[in-house]
């Protein structure tokens, strides 16, 4: 079965700036794949190239389509949602306003339909109102109730967090990008997160790649981890075989001078 | 009971705050509890019933503006305070409708057409050309400024605005008029005929008006509308979130463009006739004022401030108005501001005492200095004329006099506590003085002071607009 993402020879220059390079990575259904990496390694570079914000060379296929060159919106409406690692909720909106407004491209209505409130924008607005409350009483009772018409903006950092996951949920894609999902959260929300994740690909079916730093989050979610560094892939393997190879150990903690010298 | 955790407490810090105190937060809580279209239909009544009081003609004409200020305020809050774009040459799209619909109802297209009657549409036929030519040219406009943003978006689209107002008076003099404009308009026809007086325009402003509010409220609650709450809040992210950010952003200007050109149509037809000065630079900063007064962002806050706006515009153009709009904005100041009560009854008599000292010993000094008349006339100008102190040629003396207001004002908002309420006392006298002496003699100035200083009491005390929600900008 050919995967659902695969990246074919990747690579992306800022100037001479080499932030990926030749890379190749694929994510089977139902997957989840971690990605890790010192900072600046290229990983959200690779995540803003997968969701169509920077147009690589190489090619990437989703789904057996070739989706460089698509706009970010179409790309998300073909299966591919994701989070950011600094977070951009609409702040301004209230928390289920913001995961419906991720409904719009799998919603129809004109303008006129909806002012005139015509019998299919009221059906659709029915339906968004559904997957809105499906996706985050997902989340159990932390963003239900009198959550539903408070501004994003009151929400907790965690909170947050969990509501840009529920958005790209809302989304209707099969696959998620989670930049991060784990930063700046206590031990308990950090244990919370991975079993979330875990929850996300059992129980609704996603295929999940993660950049994480939290290594204890790494090695309870992950399927296969994929290590950056430099933009170029240095390994790839199950959690054991990543953590414990030279080049990664390497890239993290810096050369040995003596062994650099032979 | 659950405990509540450190999570929940920050959760309801929105809650504590909205649980604001004041008679604005009561008035909105009292209205969050019945639902919209009930409060638009005791809009409409009201707006119906003021035309049915026997309003004399001069109140019409304002009542209308306020209208018209309104649809345009309505239809500036789709581009500015939906979609968060910055559109500078909005006016435009309001001069757009006027001419489009002068043109289309005149003789102006007598001679080119080889006919001495000119187009001479109906206004049914007239209206929605006008109405999707501007569509299209805010279409237009929108698909120019896609890649703008910001500072740049401003720039570009204020450029549009003044080029629109050079070229009604320049262009083609023989159709467009040039500073003349173009007079003699057909009215519009209505079911019973043509609509032939200023409460009749009223009539039909007040209906678009409510029919626009109605249906800008259900497009807000819609897919559109959340998409442009979401383009404006963060582009990158709606992007990501499967939202076409620049096809919605061009709709935001096309619906704002038709909105101002509706507005435009009838206030042409109103008028009579159109003008360039109708369509420039003052207006919009107008329009503006009207929505950041009443709220960004908000349909019933556009509405609440084209009409503020236009009434304090037309009772600071009367000598006695204003004189009553000045004294009852500091009166109502001091008693929202002062608490308890004796403390503000002390401070009145304090302020008239302090006057009437002042003024005896001015008067001790020198007889001329206190010889001058009030400003104001009426029963303000009789009570206050053993009150002030104005010299016999206050021009001069009411310049500086005006410069010292503003550095008291400036100085008395760096003080705290008693000392506050202390130097109030004299920058109130000297704020009395200097309106009978220079501000109610230039009412033209006057106007844009007061509006400038209420636009500046009100971003200190209620930046979101009376009735805006509190909103956060993206760090």
């Amino acid at each position: 079965m050919a995967p659902l993402l695969e990246l074919d020879k990747v690579s992306l220059a800022f100037g001479g700036l080499r932030a990926l390079h030749e890379l190749d990575i694929h994510v089977d259904e139902h997957e989840i794949v971690s990605v890790i990496g010192p900072n600046g390694a290229g990983k959200t570079t690779l995540f803003n190239v997968i969701t169509g914000i920077y147009h690589p060379g190489g090619d990437i296929r989703f789904d057996g389509k070739s989706i460089v060159g698509r706009a970010p919106n179409r790309i998300t409406q073909l299966g591919i949602a994701r989070t950011f690692q600094s977070l951009r909720l609409f702040l301004n909106m209230t928390v289920k306003e913001n995961v419906k407004a991720a409904t719009y491209g799998s919603t129809h209505a004109t303008p006129i339909e909806s002012i005139l409130r015509l019998p299919r924008a009221r059906r659709e607005e029915r339906e968004v109102n559904a997957r809105a409350e499906d996706v985050l009483g997902f989340f159990g009772q932390r963003l239900q109730g009198y959550r539903f018409d408070q501004p994003a903006y009151v929400l907790s950092y965690a909170n947050r967090r969990r509501l840009e996951i529920a958005r790209a949920m809302a989304t209707g894609a099969r696959m998620l990008l989670l930049d991060e999902p784990a930063a700046g959260m206590n031990p308990n929300e950090t244990h919370e997160i991975t079993e979330l994740i875990g929850r996300l690909r059992d129980e609704r079916g996603y295929t999940i790649l993660v950049i994480e730093h939290d290594m204890h989050v790494v090695e309870g979610i992950s399927d296969r981890v994929v290590a950056l560094d430099h933009g170029e892939k240095l390994t790839e393997g199950t959690f054991h075989e990543v953590a414990n190879h030279p080049g990664v150990i390497e890239a993290y903690l810096g050369r040995n001078p003596e062994v650099l010298q032979k | 009971m659950s405990p509540i955790g450190v999570d929940e407490w920050v959760a309801r810090s929105g809650e504590r705050h909205d649980r604001g105190s004041g008679p604005l937060e009561s008035l909105r809580r009292l209205g969050d509890r019945v639902g919209w279209w009930q409060r638009l239909a005791v809009l409409a009544l009201v707006g119906f019933l003021f035309g049915h009081i026997g309003a004399n003609g001069f109140q019409q004409t304002v009542a209308f503006n306020a209208v018209i200020y309104a649809i345009l305020a309505v239809g500036l809050n789709i581009v500015v305070g939906w979609a968060g774009l910055l559109d500078l040459g909005y006016v435009a799209f309001y001069g757009i409708g006027a001419y489009g619909f002068a043109l289309l109802s005149s003789s102006a297209f007598g001679n080119l057409m080889q006919q001495t009657g000119g187009v001479q549409l109906p206004a049914y036929a007239s209206i929605p050309i006008v109405l999707v030519f501007a569509g299209l040219v805010g279409l237009a406009i929108g698909l120019v400024s896609l890649r703008l943003g910001g500072d740049y978006l401003a720039i570009v689209t204020l450029f549009f605005g003044i080029a629109f107002a050079e070229v009604v008076n320049n262009v083609d003099p023989a159709h467009l008029g040039g500073p003349d404009g173009i007079t003699s308009l057909n009215p519009i026809q209505g079911l019973g005929g043509a609509i032939g007086s200023t409460i009749g325009y009223y009539y039909l402003a007040l209906i678009v008006l409510i029919a626009l509010m109605a249906g800008l409220h259900l497009l807000d609650a819609s897919r559109t509308g959340r998409a442009w709450r979401a383009v404006r809040d963060d582009p990158l992210a709606a992007q990501v979130m499967t939202i076409p950010v620049n096809a919605v952003k061009v709709m935001a200007f096309s619906f704002g463009a038709i909105v101002a050109a509706l507005a435009g149509a009838i206030f042409a037809a109103q008028q009579t006739n159109v003008f360039p000065t109708n369509f420039q630079s003052p207006v919009l900063i107008l329009i503006y004022a009207c929505l950041v007064l009443g709220g960004v962002g908000s349909i019933a806050g556009a509405v609440l401030g084209g009409v503020l706006v236009t009434v304090v515009q037309q009772m600071l153009a009367s000598p006695t108005d204003a004189g009553y709009l000045f004294y009852g904005l500091i009166i109502l100041a001091l008693i929202i501001r002062v608490r308890p009560w004796r403390l503000l009854g002390a401070m009145l008599a304090a302020i008239v005492a302090f006057g009437f000292a002042a003024r005896a010993i001015v008067g001790a000094i020198s007889h001329s200095a206190i010889a001058g008349s009030t400003g104001s006339v009426g029963w303000i100008g009789s009570a206050l004329r053993h009150y002030v102190i104005v010299p016999a040629n206050p021009m001069s003396y009411g310049n500086v006099l005006y410069v010292l207001l503003i550095c008291a004002l400036v100085g008395i908002v760096r003080l705290k506590g008693i000392w506050r309420l202390i130097a109030t006392v004299p920058t109130v006298y000297f704020g009395a003085c200097c309106w009978e002496a220079r501000l109610s003699v230039d009412p033209a100035i006057t106007a844009q002071i007061m509006i400038g200083a209420i636009l500046i009491v009100m971003m200190a005390v209620r930046p979101e607009g009376l009735l805006g929600a509190r909103r956060v900008e993206i760090i």
